[in-house]
């Protein structure tokens, strides 16, 4: 494992050399500031509300990679104050999508830090997160001498035709994708890594109902106190060393956990999915959004009868998507 | 006669100065620790937020290690420095720079005055004490602890493990009796100087400094030495974790705090705002004197404590994923699982749903899709009726479907022509209710006019099937509780059982079941099993069934089987 770990190490360097700072802000990082890192492309639309979103969180700089966007993203990030932009030439999927590259950013810059790894379409969700900082969820986890926070990616979609509503700059997205699955999820342990691995959800029932072994993994550890030796393996599903993988408690207790809203399903998704399809830049062949061009030619509405309508983080926690776990 | 405070600080030092200056308005005089190890920066602005104060002093600062005497002698200093310097104290209260007041100062002062006597702190007997966390509960007064537990853990679990094999104990000196609590007390002045100034505090320094954790045993056992009257209880609100770790209070808190009237709380979370803006604001005492209440704020982390370490059984999630074999149920509530009625008798799922009210679904693990109740192709909490998704995971599929459907009743149809692998968690999990007409299987066959050779085959097939899975179920581990009946003893009085199921389930409106379910047409069963024998097959399961002649189909409901 520690050799496994070197590797990633050594490869995020070698990939290094396809990033070049755009915007580099990073001089102005407080000691304790939090940090939130992603990796975009072409997604100048959903920006405006997700910094906000995460500012209001207590989200104090943002490090972002901008891998060839042609909509003016990186123009629009480089104008922000709390941002540190890069510009990432090379492969999406040679450099690991896109692990490689925040890998070598927070080795550099996240030491120490409290640090967020999220897509442009996730929205973290954690308990108390209506009326508690992320600051008050990371000084507990702190003196509890926790280092990383567990999730689960929660699909949101609307109800309705995807493209029914168009997405405005700004706009929350889950005004429009508002419903979710609430108890369809199947629940394993890689022993591996030792992380869980979640599947289901609205994708795997409208798409992979067929080969649900290929449905997309759920799990995600986005938050984690970051240390210059720690590595992403794939995505933010897995961390190595794998303490930091142990976000769940295998003695029949729960530990805090939260939720990242996954608003990946909005007007923009099915000329998103075209061109991902275009470029296979994805996971295994892009297989993924194979089976979404498929489907959403002729039906994309996810919605049905059982979908639930999001509400609050109390609620996913009642339907045990979620959990407080001690904190109180 | 007034109050004094003693606060010991090492973090968040703007916090400390701006409750130091509260009290200080209020008239209350205050002595603050702060920890050697606070950087001297920090220490400065802390006497330079305070300078304006005059009864606002500091004392000799120790570097204090949690578990260690140093915090004990911090308290002293702080002590002794508030004393000397203010001689005519009624009270002086122990507290920390994360404590903040929920009462009015002069309520508590009111408080303490009608009671000049009275020292509160907790003190507790060892043996009786139930927080203690990780052992080491009379250990704690008889061995040494030289080693710092935070820094030094090796150091400190091999010296303890040391000790213990070496069968050493120190003596307690003989006027001691070990006393634990709360570390946050308020004293008289008459009991706190009667400790301090002790002709035997030498020796007790001494002892007390090696014990574990002395803060919380030094002042609650020499309390006892010297006090007229003992409170057990602290004026301090303060909750603590199942790891001992003490839980923090955030501005969502406010309106649990102020109904709690308890006179101080900790921790507060330094930047929970909304709290020190609320708490700290001078507000006129209340007329009616209420005692602190902290009930409901116990209940709330209580809840917080159980939740970590017991969990939700029957869910599986992010946050919880118990080792195989750690729950006893695998499930959050009970089901039933009926096999071998939806082949004896016609409509039994619509009967039985009639009957009790219960979610009745059909064959849940038929090879070809779910059936779930009323063919609903989805279903609670958007669980889908693809086979291949369910066989994908059967066990998470059905801990879902009881869990999306809490405070409903889950039955479902089974047999051996399902698939087959949910039998290891029906087995495990103490909340499946596993019902079974053995051999009822055939019946399909006897009634489809099939080849015989074929339908000879699938019998063979399907009692071996049923065989294999009534073994697993009767296997060692077995949690489930099993029924069992064979299909002749069920025929022959059909109604006992079936209103001994419907009452398990709850009948609808507790009323007993006026009409049983249709049963098949049985005539030429017995012949037909004899043809399976004359072919050289041996149907067992279904029990003594008479060749050639019929039995009588369902018989009526004859009041006299009605169990009650």
């Amino acid at each position: 494992m520690r050799l496994r770990r070197r590797r990633r190490l050594l490869r995020a360097a070698r990939k290094s050399r396809e990033l070049s700072p755009v915007r580099d802000r990073t001089g102005e990082i407080g000691a304790r500031d939090m940090l939130l890192v992603s990796t975009l492309r072409n997604e100048r639309v959903r920006l405006p509300y997700f910094l906000d979103y995460y500012r209001r969180m207590g989200i104090d700089h943002f490090l972002m990679i901008d891998n060839d966007s042609t909509d003016g993203t990186a123009d629009y990030l480089a104008a922000e104050p709390d941002v540190s932009l890069w510009h990432a030439s090379g492969s999406y999927k040679q450099a690991g999508f896109g692990v490689d590259w925040t890998n070598w950013l927070m080795r550099r810059h996240a030491h120490g830090h409290w640090t967020l790894t999220v897509d442009p379409d996730e929205f973290l969700v954690f308990p108390f997160c209506d009326t508690r900082s992320i600051r008050a969820l990371t000084d507990w986890l702190d003196s509890a001498a926790i280092r990383s926070f567990g999730t689960m990616l929660l699909d949101v979609y609307p109800k309705g035709r995807i493209d029914a509503q168009p997405y405005a700059e700004g706009q929350d997205p889950l005004e429009i994708a508002c419903w979710f699955d609430s108890g369809n999820y199947t629940v394993t342990r890689n022993p591996v890594y030792r992380n869980l691995w979640i599947q289901g959800g609205p994708r795997a029932r409208a798409f992979f109902a067929n080969r649900p072994e290929r449905a997309p993994a759920l799990n995600k550890i986005p938050l984690v106190r970051w240390h210059r030796s720690y590595t992403y393996v794939s995505s933010t599903h897995m961390l190595l060393p794998r303490g930091l993988n142990l976000v769940y408690d295998s003695q029949g207790g729960e530990k805090a956990s939260g939720c990242l809203l996954h608003a990946k399903f909005l007007s923009s998704f099915a000329a998103k999915a075209e061109e991902e399809l275009q470029r296979r830049q994805h996971y295994a062949g892009s297989h993924e959004y194979k089976a979404y061009a498929r489907h959403l030619r002729d039906d994309p509405d996810l919605w049905c009868k059982w979908s639930e309508k999001y509400i609050n983080w109390r609620q996913l926690e009642i339907l045990g998507l979620m959990s407080k776990g001690s904190w109180a | 006669m007034s109050v004094g405070f003693v606060m010991l600080c090492h973090e968040a030092l703007d916090r400390a100065g701006q409750v130091a200056a509260h009290w200080a308005a209020a008239g209350c005089p205050v002595v603050i620790h702060v920890d050697r190890r606070v950087p001297e920066a920090d220490f400065r602005a802390l006497v330079e937020q305070v300078s304006h104060l005059e009864t606002v002093d500091f004392c000799t600062r120790h570097a204090c290690d949690w578990g260690t005497w140093t915090l004990v002698a911090a308290a002293q200093s702080g002590a002794e420095a508030l004393l000397a310097r203010h001689p005519g104290l009624g009270h002086v209260c122990l507290v920390s720079g994360s404590c903040l007041p929920l009462r009015p100062v002069a309520e508590l002062i009111d408080y303490l005055a009608a009671r000049p006597e009275t020292d509160f702190i907790e003190s507790v007997t060892t043996r009786d004490v139930p927080w203690i966390k990780g052992g080491l509960d009379t250990e704690r007064f008889t061995l040494r602890f030289p080693f710092s537990w935070r820094q030094r853990r090796r150091l400190f679990d091999a010296y303890v493990r040391l000790q213990r094999s070496l069968g050493y104990r120190r003596k307690i000196p003989q006027d001691i009796v070990p006393h634990m609590g709360s570390q946050w007390w308020c004293l008289t002045r008459r009991t706190l100087e009667a400790i301090l100034n002790s002709p035997r505090r030498d020796i007790h320094d001494r002892y007390f400094s090696k014990v574990w954790i002395p803060d919380e045993s030094y002042f609650q056992s020499m309390a006892r030495l010297h006090s007229r009257r003992i409170e057990s209880r602290s004026l301090t609100l303060s909750k603590f974790d199942h790891q001992g770790k003490p839980h923090v209070f955030y501005d969502d808190h406010l309106q649990l705090l102020r109904r709690s009237d308890c006179f101080l709380a900790r921790k507060i979370w330094p930047r929970a705002d909304q709290l020190y803006a609320a708490f700290l604001r001078e507000a006129a005492p209340r007329r009616e004197r209420a005692e602190p209440n902290p009930g409901k704020i116990d209940r709330v982390f209580a809840r917080a404590v159980e939740r970590r370490v017991r969990g939700r059984p029957g869910l599986l999630s992010a946050a919880r994923f118990p080792d195989p074999g750690r729950d006893t149920v695998r499930s959050c509530a009970p089901y039933w699982v009926l096999e071998g009625y939806g082949d004896l008798f016609e409509g039994f799922t619509r009967w039985l749903h009639k009957a009790t009210g219960a979610q009745v679904h059909g064959h849940l693990f038929s090879p070809a899709r779910v059936e779930f109740a009323h063919r609903q192709p989805v279903f609670a909490g958007a669980l889908s009726d693809s086979a291949a998704l369910r066989d994908y995971n059967p066990e998470s599929f059905l801990a879902n479907l009881v869990w999306n459907t809490r405070g409903e009743r889950q039955c479902f149809l089974h047999g051996p022509r399902d698939a087959q692998q949910i039998e290891g968690f029906l087995a495990a999990d103490a909340n499946a209710r596993v019902s079974v007409i053995s051999g009822a299987w055939a019946v399909p066959l006897f009634r489809s006019k099939r080849n015989f050779t074929a339908l000879r085959r699938k019998a063979a097939e399907l009692q071996k099937i049923e065989s294999a899975h009534l073994a697993r179920l009767r296997a060692g581990q077995m949690r489930a509780s099993l029924r069992v009946w064979s299909m002749a003893d069920f025929v022959e009085a059909p109604a006992e059982p079936l209103q001994a199921l419907v009452e398990e389930i709850g009948a609808r409106g507790g009323r007993r079941v006026r009409e049983l379910p249709q049963m098949v047409d049985l005539t030429g069963f017995g012949q037909f099993l004899q043809s399976l024998k004359n072919e050289g097959m041996l149907p067992h399961l279904m029990g003594d069934f008479p060749a050639g002649e019929a039995r009588p189909a369902a018989p009526a409901p004859r009041r006299a089987y009605v169990a009650r």
